[in-house]
């Protein structure tokens, strides 16, 4: 494993952190995701920065964006690790709004007060 | 800026919206965002590389393989049931497959204008047209910067009336989410129309 210090300094390579494998295993993960943690999911087996991103979500809800910038990871390599993870079933995404049927007319409204009341 | 600390989480329950917002260098994207968001805003550098610069020049490896791509990054949580993220991106052509990619799954878009330097603004107008994204036009006042008339602007942006233009002040929130809230209301007439259809 790769001792702290390395990972602040920047020396695990995108690769690495990875595990060498650049394909996404979801079609798209956006950057706006909510990213929700399974608190009853074993964390065996993961890998670092796996278990850090696991750290990181499982207190709350964050978005996809927000963990690489807390983890100081670029956003490609924290998409890559967190689809491994909601394939392996320890997160799942709440992808990002987007208006389609009537149901969006509700959300619009509810979008529309939240922002004059502000 | 509100409360500031990024440590709190978003509601459980929250889904998430994203508004990206365009324009060019200095036209007011990162104090725009900073004025709404209510965390900390996040200035991330993604670095892009040029895989083939790699291969094809050896010797000028000197900072020239990677770009610095800036973006900006806020969050507003709106209610118990909505997150609004705010992503601020250049709106030059060669950032164009990085704004491309934050479009999808987008709201909508708002594009920041600076008077003094309209024509700035063009690409992002662009590419927002070519994503078919609904989107407002804000003109972003600043002290120094000639006042148009609205019809003259919307002449030389060759903005439709039916396409919001607003002028807000990026500095103060009060200002700044006229044009979000431009942008909704935008939004919302346009998806009433499809249904009447």
């Amino acid at each position: 494993m790769t001792s702290p210090r390395h990972r602040r300094a920047g020396m695990v390579r995108s690769h690495t952190a990875t595990e060498g494998n650049g394909t996404l295993a979801l079609g798209r993960l956006d950057d706006a995701a909510l990213l929700i943690a399974d608190p009853h999911r074993p964390r065996t087996g993961l890998t670092a920065h796996a278990q850090r991103v696991m750290d990181l979500c499982q207190p709350g809800v964050l978005s996809v964006s927000e963990v690489a910038y807390h983890l100081q990871l670029p956003g490609a390599v924290v998409k890559v690790i967190v689809s491994r993870l909601i394939n392996s079933g320890h997160l799942t995404a709440r992808a990002p709004f987007v208006p389609a049927g009537h149901y969006s007319e509700d959300v619009l409204l509810e979008v529309l007060r939240a922002l004059q009341k502000l | 800026m509100h409360s500031k600390s990024f440590d709190h989480y978003v509601p459980v329950t929250a889904q998430p919206i994203k508004i990206v917002v365009l324009g060019p260098f200095a036209v007011g994207k990162t104090t725009f965002v900073s004025t709404v968001s209510e965390i900390q805003p996040m200035h991330t550098e993604e670095r892009m590389t040029h895989a083939g610069q790699l291969i094809d020049n050896l010797d000028d490896l000197r900072g020239k393989t990677t770009t610095t791509v800036a973006m900006d990054f806020g969050r507003l949580t709106l209610s118990q049931n909505i997150v609004l993220y705010l992503f601020g991106a250049p709106g030059q052509p060669r950032f164009r497959s990085m704004v491309r990619s934050l479009m999808e799954g987008a709201l909508g878009g708002l594009v920041l204008l600076d008077t003094r330097r309209i024509a700035e603004s063009f690409d992002a107008i662009d590419q927002l047209e070519d994503a078919a994204l609904p989107y407002t036009v804000a003109v972003n006042t600043f002290d120094s910067a000639p006042c148009y008339r609205e019809e003259d602007l919307r002449d030389s942006l060759d903005i439709p009336a039916h396409r919001p233009l607003v002028t807000l002040d990026a500095r103060h929130l009060s200002s700044a989410k006229q044009g979000l809230i431009s942008l909704v209301n935008h939004i919302l007439d346009r998806s009433r129309m499809e249904h009447a259809r």
